[in-house]
């Protein structure tokens, strides 16, 4: 079957998105993380989405839904790397990812992200 | 308005939203349409072949590269031989949904594309074209 694979860094998840995703792939990558979280008592998840040129609403809805369980589970999560024709669509879709944290790119995402985990 | 070509596509299975997506990227290439334009276009797409497969129990995209004087353009239409919407003015309203999605499909595809028609009769189907321009 079809995976999104995790990386794992220290205590930090790491996903990077690359292909075009159909919808039970973004299912079981919300699956995945869930438990990886729970196997490995991540702190932070990073998201790479700069390789997709479309989020629709159900793909935005993952986000929203993986940053909310990740919260609960104590961990940060941030999404990187969103295209700016992506992020324009999103909000005419009506879609503005409340809760989701985002950044530019990959380094500032690690940079934020281990900021929160500092100070924690 | 003359079209330059066209074609139609299944969309039966969640594997053929992907399909669907891709054979419009294509299409607003080939008319270079601007990069936005096709970000927003795809995503109408995506949105209304995921309704035409969970809600209308799957269908068929038809799709046009059209010209109209000095515009081009692309046209899709979904048609699927599903429940039909009941109320299509509930079914246009933000935030509404029969089923377990956000509620944003059609009148998220509505705001992205320029030309938006629907047609649904209950019992018998739906169907809706979609029209961006470049």
């Amino acid at each position: 079957m079809d995976r999104i694979p995790i990386l794992r860094m220290g205590e930090f998840l790491l996903v990077t998105i690359q292909v075009d995703m159909h919808d039970q792939l973004a299912m079981t990558l919300q699956d995945d993380l869930a438990e990886r979280i729970s196997a490995t008592s991540a702190k932070a998840v990073l998201i790479d989405i700069s390789a997709l040129d479309m989020v629709d609403s159900f793909i935005g809805r993952m986000i929203g839904t993986i940053s909310g369980l990740s919260r609960i589970m104590d961990a940060e999560t941030v999404v990187v790397g969103m295209q700016p024709a992506v992020a324009i669509t999103l909000v005419e879709l009506g879609l503005e990812l409340p809760g989701v944290s985002t950044a530019l790119n990959v380094e500032r995402g690690m940079q934020l992200l281990r900021a929160r985990v500092a100070a924690q | 308005m003359i079209v330059r070509s066209s074609g139609s596509q299944p969309v039966r299975l969640e594997q053929d939203v992907v399909l669907a997506r891709q054979t419009v990227r294509k299409l607003t290439q080939e008319c270079a349409m601007r990069l936005i334009d096709q970000t927003k276009l795809v995503t109408a797409v995506s949105e209304l072949a995921r309704n035409t497969v969970v809600y209308g129990g799957g269908g068929d995209m038809d799709w046009q590269l059209i010209e109209d004087g000095t515009r081009v353009g692309v046209r899709l239409t979904f048609r699927d031989e599903g429940p039909g919407i009941a109320d299509i003015k509930l079914a246009m309203t933000d935030g509404w949904t029969s089923g377990s999605g956000l509620g944003l499909g059609l009148t998220g595809a509505k705001r992205l594309v320029d030309e938006f028609e629907l047609d649904s009769t209950v019992g018998a189907g739906t169907r809706i074209t979609i029209t961006r321009w470049t």
